[in-house]
């Protein structure tokens, strides 16, 4: 466990909380292996507050209702397809629809729900999920075409109780409010960093002949590049906050203190309004 | 979605055969269009010949024939491997920085290079079944000709049809005068030029190309050229990414010193295909590259640009993009 | 000093957020589950003359296809009081009720099959024949015939308008400076990104229901009047809502069509609209003309504001916006005239979408501010001060609280504001032209009646429930916070439940209310258990506590301690064993105070923005915003930056992006899609500093929490087309500010 990634990671409030949790809290706390901080955060959310929503609701007779395990093969399905893949490490053979789509494969059959529909149709990306290393759209790819093929959803992140390193920056940068789109926004995160390792270009790289080498990432380049995962919270700067943490391995100040500590910006366009007459403009 | 057959090509020869005994089925590759059509009732293929596992991947340099020394990419490679190659990175970085200005990379990780060509106009009309749309349904009318037509056609429109194609991979290839290998029902296989491959609507705008029933598209060409130097694709939006064009312009410039030797120029977003700026290449050839002579061109093309009552800003709109789009290029296309 | 509140909180609800574990409407496991899947109108008015169903039955899988002809009837008319945000003229649209049609894309069919893929095939197969009118759709034609309408806001905010102050017209009359002018902001869609959706079943006679709402105890309340069962007998469940910025305010058609096809068919129902039928589904934010006159002296004193509006509403209900009456709260002005008129379309009726009226309206008054300013040649903060409120204009009322002069001056320093040049088209960054723009924004300080439960366990935890909304901004974890301030737990023991209509009652999630009412109930909960904590500890003749007084005790990490002497000190666990009980439970109601009354209460912001405009291709570019925000007490540093930030993100939208198109001819939306509608996406938004002005407002309740939901979008829009203006020289009054606009 590194005290020191610990430290960073947590903001000042947290880490004074964290140093009042009792001793037999702190012991729990600390004696997992794996990041002090996502442990941390994790049992925050655990006791704090509604975590699981399966466990969060205290009315048992409507949970009674709600069945984890109510996955079956509907009838009325049509042109009926055998499909055999891996999800999230584990083989799973499915029945399905040809018109049956990855996601709602996910949703409806494998009670896999983190990946999310929001549009259905391409446009939101809410359903990212990662296939054979790629991220892709479920709601745009056939279930009968994954034959064979590997697939990570945001439910495959995390190592047990341990969160993925993405999954954590995106709580202590708070990169989402309402939380539908996150699992899209991270795995889309999650395989940007091999894009970026292997030096993949975007549209706003400079200069695309350059030979393909590991990048590290401008904040315009990580907008650009998630700019197929809409987040209508508009949670969008603290987005790129936990990635370019992740990404660039260091601490990140949250970034609502950002703008207004923009002197830098602010003289570049003195200087540039001096410089300059306005009077050629087009507009 | 209609309920359909699933199937699987494992040689091309079975594709196309596939796609000859049922008339109604279509290939499917990336799915990011097609799929989206079905759902909303736009495509109805009764059958689905899923050719993605065949191999027609590949990236590499041409070794004979008339291309000798260019690039050919594989139908079924995805535009993000195509965009990142480093044959195409060097050689053709237009067609890089199209291929990325186009939708996002989860679309660009599924969508084939074949597949792009092939994509279906973005006009509204046509998306919603319950409108009139004679690409659609043909004999229904055209919504977009009177209606709302902000992102509609400037060239080359007819009175059945407004629609541009959405791409922007297809913009760039235009320009570089690529060629589409298409193999046919009996193993023939013929050889499309670019400009000719998407047709203008005309009285039948139910076609958007020059394919026939069981043809697939195996391979594109790109010749090889001098531009890789002096190149630039500018794409213009209503918000920073993730969105159609507006105008997009393709830019590519071989000089002598100043002058220009050879042009190329391709405008998306104006027309039902991908629009080559023939007036403008024309006018530049021999000229100082400067903004002047960009200019002076892009409004030679512009010229027979017929705008509708909502697109009238991409007559000016397009001037400039071009002129930027020249001017970058001239820079050695690189972004600020 | 507190040891939880105002300070950076990650989300309680983070790990169940990132990891996919949070459950939203439709993706609760049902066992049994049949799907639904709905066919819409293709006209826009007239009637259904048949429907054919024949075909869609005979598919595979297909349980039934209900119509009007076959729908159950329920009791809508009851149902229809118990709606709060219902408009007072009109009747709601209630589908499959009958054969008329209101507006394009209305829903006339629900088909039910055994899968999903089933359902939407069948749907593509009912066969409608319909009359057909011609219908009217844009408020430029149904404009001149708009009249006024009652006010369909909540009593809440209703009650703050009052009469015409002054004579505006002739003030404007004779006013040296004068600015005149209209501004337009289209039709535009909430589109959170989680689409409406419903899972019905009934056990029983019983009703439970997964909802997309924000209002459970509405939704709870309308379905057993619709159903005719007792309220008891519905239950609410909506643990997480995937956004909604009010589009599921009112009950939208999921909910009563689910039950009514589940209680049909014996089996639960579930219900998901697609992208472009929630375009016409859930409201969205009306179409609006409007005009600002405004009349100042030669120093920029305002002696006139005449502030006229024109909005859509349906055809069926006359929905209004008045939400707060800004242009009188904003400025001390003494001649202020409003008026309000709606036009009747063949559209759905609008509905409250974030910051509903106020945005509207802050970007006529505002650019018009901007506009006086740059005829005066004074600087548009300096206009601001001039006309500072320094009471609330109506009444007269001194302010509970209002840091807007400092948040001016914050915001203004953070910015750089005093390094602007006026002059148009004068700051430039390389090729683009840099302008910079401010504006004010304000919204009301709302409190509703909120009820609460806590129970503390003898194992030294706490649950506490309410049947509040998260749709995210972050309500779980501040009435959290809360909870275990006032409990003297610390937060991992103190579990907070919501979204449950068996739970005590709650207001809808709206207004920027919830937290100055969840969290004055939460309040109000706590000290009454530490009250009976002390009496339990007391019962016990040894306790230490017993000449106490309740400033000598302290509450605090689940122990009651004398602060002079911590030694003396028992847990809680201690007090509730030694008493021989499992749990003590308080169910608290708290209400706004009187003491409101007599003060003005409001929120404001001060907010800047930097566009950076092409000057080729009209592209704008929002490269900053600052923001000040004086809105009482901050309670979660974290998630209030986080909702700020959201605020400035639809500024964006709404000044650059946002515009729901109709093509008239037929009266039908066009692009009904995330695809043609454009909302911001990342590479849109750049860096956005968000600050708070803390006030100190022991009058709007204990918390001195005034809300922040809304005000951090209200003045955005103006202040980037102010923006706008100063980079390029053009006034853009009609948004969105697209590039053709700018060429």
């Amino acid at each position: 466990m590194n005290e020191e990634i610990e430290e960073t990671d947590l903001t000042a409030d947290e880490r004074e909380l964290l140093a009042e949790l009792t001793a037999e809290d702190a012991a729990n706390a600390l004696s997992v292996s794996g990041d002090a901080r996502r442990q941390f955060l994790k049992q925050m959310s655990v006791a704090g507050g509604a975590v699981l929503a399966a466990q969060m609701l205290d009315a048992p007779t409507i949970f009674a209702l709600s069945n984890e395990a109510a996955v079956y093969q509907a009838a009325g399905t049509e042109n009926a397809l055998k499909v055999v893949m891996k999800i999230n490490g584990a083989e799973k053979s499915l029945s399905v629809d040809s018109r049956m789509t990855l996601l709602d494969a996910l949703r409806e059959r494998l009670a896999l729900t983190g990946s999310k529909k929001g549009c259905d149709h391409g446009q939101c990306g809410a359903c990212t999920v990662i296939v054979d290393g790629q991220r892709v759209l479920s709601c745009l790819t056939l279930a009968a075409t994954c034959e064979g093929k590997s697939v990570t959803t945001v439910e495959g992140l995390a190592k047990g109780d341990d969160l993925h390193q993405m999954q954590a920056a995106f709580i202590k940068h708070d990169g989402f409010q309402c939380g539908y789109c996150t699992p899209g926004q991270i795995c889309s995160a999650v395989a940007l960093m091999n894009e970026a390792k292997n030096g993949e270009a975007s549209y706003v790289t400079a200069d695309v002949r350059s030979k393909a080498r590991a990048l590290q990432l401008s904040d315009d380049e990580i907008r650009e590049r998630m700019s197929g995962n809409i987040c209508r919270c508009g949670a969008y700067p603290n987005i790129v906050a936990a990635i370019r943490e992740v990404h660039s391995g260091r601490d990140v100040a949250q970034t609502w203190q950002f703008a207004g500590d923009g002197s830098q910006a602010i003289f570049d366009v003195k200087e540039q309004t001096q410089k300059e007459s306005a009077t050629d403009a087009t507009v | 979605m209609r309920p359909f057959k699933y199937s699987r090509a494992s040689t091309t020869s079975s594709a196309t055969q596939m796609l000859t005994t049922n008339r109604s089925a279509q290939f499917l590759a990336g799915g990011t269009n097609i799929l989206d059509l079905m759902k909303e009732d736009v495509e109805r293929p009764t059958e689905l010949v899923d050719i993605t596992r065949l191999n027609l991947t590949q990236v590499k340099k041409i070794s004979d024939g008339a291309n000798k020394g260019g690039v050919s990419i594989g139908a079924l490679g995805k535009n993000t491997d195509t965009a990142n190659h480093p044959l195409v990175r060097q050689n053709y970085p237009l067609l890089t920085q199209a291929i990325l200005a186009g939708a996002s990379q989860q679309i660009r990780n599924m969508a084939t290079n074949g597949g792009n060509l092939n994509q279906r106009t973005r006009c509204s009309y046509f998306y919603d079944v319950a409108m009139p749309c004679n690409k659609r349904e043909p004999g229904t009318g055209c919504g977009a000709l009177e209606g709302i037509n902000r992102m509609h056609a400037l060239f080359g429109w007819s009175e059945q049809c407004v629609a541009v194609h959405p791409s922007d991979m297809c913009v760039a290839l235009v320009a570089l005068d690529a060629v589409v290998k298409v193999r046919g029902i009996n193993g023939q296989e013929r050889s499309i030029p670019f400009a000719d491959y998407h047709r203008l609507p005309g009285d039948t705008p139910q076609k958007d190309n020059t394919l026939v029933q069981g043809e697939l598209i195996t391979a594109i060409e790109l010749p090889k050229n001098n531009f890789a130097d002096k190149s630039y694709y500018l794409k213009v939006r209503d918000r920073a990414s993730y969105a159609f064009a507006l105008v997009s312009a393709a830019a590519a410039l071989e000089v002598d010193g100043n002058r220009i030797k050879q042009a190329r120029l391709a405008m998306g977003g104006v027309s039902h295909k991908p629009w080559r700026a023939m007036e403008a290449e024309k006018f530049l050839v021999g000229k100082e590259a400067t903004e002047a002579s960009f200019k002076e061109a892009a409004e030679a093309e512009m010229r027979g640009a017929r705008p509708l009552e909502h697109n009238k800003f991409k007559v000016e709109l397009g001037t400039r993009a071009i002129v930027r789009a020249m001017t970058q290029a001239m820079n050695g296309g690189k972004n600020a | 000093m507190t040891k939880y509140l105002g300070k950076e909180m990650s989300r309680v609800d983070g790990a169940a957020k990132v990891t996919g574990a949070a459950k939203y409407a439709a993706e609760f496991q049902v066992n049994n589950l049949a799907h639904g899947f709905l066919v819409m109108s293709t006209v826009a008015k007239g009637r259904i003359t048949a429907i054919d169903t024949k075909e869609a039955e005979q598919q595979t899988g297909v349980i039934r296809v209900f119509t009007h002809l076959n729908a159950p009837k329920l009791a809508f008319a009851a149902a229809k009081t118990i709606d709060p945000l219902a408009p007072p003229d009109g009747q709601p649209f209630h589908a499959l009720t009958g054969d008329k049609i209101y507006f394009s894309n209305q829903p006339i069919a629900l088909v039910v099959a055994e899968t999903y893929e089933g359902a939407r095939y069948a749907s593509r197969l009912v066969k409608v024949s319909y009359q057909e009118e011609k219908p009217v759709t844009d408020i430029e034609n149904s404009g001149a015939k708009a009249y006024a309408a009652k006010s369909s806001d909540p009593p809440a905010i209703a009650e703050q308008k009052i009469n015409p102050r002054g004579d505006a017209s002739r003030a404007f009359r004779s006013a040296p400076v004068k600015i005149e002018a209209e501004y337009t902001i289209p039709i535009e869609h909430h589109n959170p990104i989680e689409p409406l959706a419903s899972i019905a079943l009934w056990q029983n006679g019983k009703l439970v229901i997964f909802d997309k709402t924000q209002a459970v105890m509405t939704l709870r309340n309308y379905l057993a009047a619709a159903f005719g069962i007792a309220a008891t007998d519905v239950s609410v469940v909506s643990p997480f809502v995937g956004g909604a910025f009010g589009n599921s305010l009112r009950p939208n058609q999921t909910p009563a069509l689910a039950a009514m096809a589940a209680r049909e068919l014996k089996r639960p129902v579930k219900l998901v609209l697609t992208r472009r039928q929630s375009f016409t589904t859930s409201g969205y934010r009306p179409a609006t003309w409007q005009k600002v006159s405004l009349g100042a002296d030669n120093k920029g004193k305002l002696s006139a504001i005449i502030h006229e509006n024109i909005t859509n509403t349906s055809s069926y209900e006359d929905y209004s916006e008045n939400t707060v009456s800004v242009a009188r709260m904003t400025y001390a002005c003494p001649n202020v005239s409003l008026d309000y008129k709606v036009a009747k379309t063949d559209l759905p009726t609008p509905s409250s979408m974030r910051a509903p009226g106020a945005v509207s309206k802050m970007f006529a008054l505002e650019s018009a501010m901007d506009e006086l300013a740059y005829k005066l040649k004074i600087d548009p903060i300096e206009l601001r001060l001039i006309n500072y409120a320094e009471t609330e204009p109506d009444s007269g009322k001194p302010w509970s609280s209002k840091e807007l002069r400092e948040a001016y001056r914050q915001a203004a320093e953070k910015f750089g504001w005093s390094k602007r040049n006026p002059e148009p088209r004068s700051m430039r960054d390389g090729n683009l032209l840099v302008g910079w723009g401010m504006a004010t924004a304000i919204w009301g300080a709302f409190q509703m009646p909120s009820s609460i439960r806590m129970t503390l366990k003898s194992d030294g935890t706490a649950l506490v429930q309410s049947a509040a909304s998260d749709i995210g901004p972050g309500t779980y974890t501040v009435i959290t916070m809360i909870a275990a301030e006032y409990l003297g737990l610390p937060m991992e023991k103190v579990k907070f439940e919501l979204g449950l209509s068996d739970f005590p009652t709650a207001p809808h999630q709206g207004g920027s209310w919830t937290t100055a009412s969840v969290g004055s109930a939460a309040v109000g909960a706590a000290k009454e258990i530490q009250k009976k904590l002390l009496e339990l500890a007391n019962k016990d003749a040894n306790s230490p506590f017993k000449n106490a007084t309740a400033e000598q005790l302290q509450f605090d990490n689940g122990k009651v301690f004398l602060k002079n002497n911590p030694a003396q000190t028992l847990s809680y666990s201690e007090i509730l064993r030694g008493n021989n009980l499992s749990e003590i439970v308080e169910t608290y109601e708290s209400k706004p105070s009187p003491e409101r009354e007599k003060y003005g209460t409001a929120t404001h912001g001060a907010q800047f923005a930097e566009v950076k405009v092409d000057p080729d291709l009209g592209t704008v570019r929002v490269t900053r915003i600052v923001e000040a925000t004086a809105c009482g007490k901050v309670m979660n540093l974290k998630t209030s930056h986080s909702q700020e930030m959201g605020g400035a993100v639809w500024g964006i939208g709404m000044a650059l992006h946002e515009a729901t198109e109709i093509d008239h001819r037929y009266g039908r939306m066009v692009n009904a899609s995330l695809a043609d509608y454009h909302v911001p996406v990342n590479a849109d938004v750049h860096d956005i500093e968000t600050d708070f002005v803390e006030e100190e407002d022991k009058i709007v309740n204990e918390l001195g929490v005034k809300g922040m939901g809304e005000v951090g979008m209200i003045g955005i829009p103006a202040a980037i087309a102010n923006a706008v203006f100063h980079a390029t020289g053009r006034r853009i009054r009609d948004l969105p500010i697209t590039p053709d606009k700018l060429l």
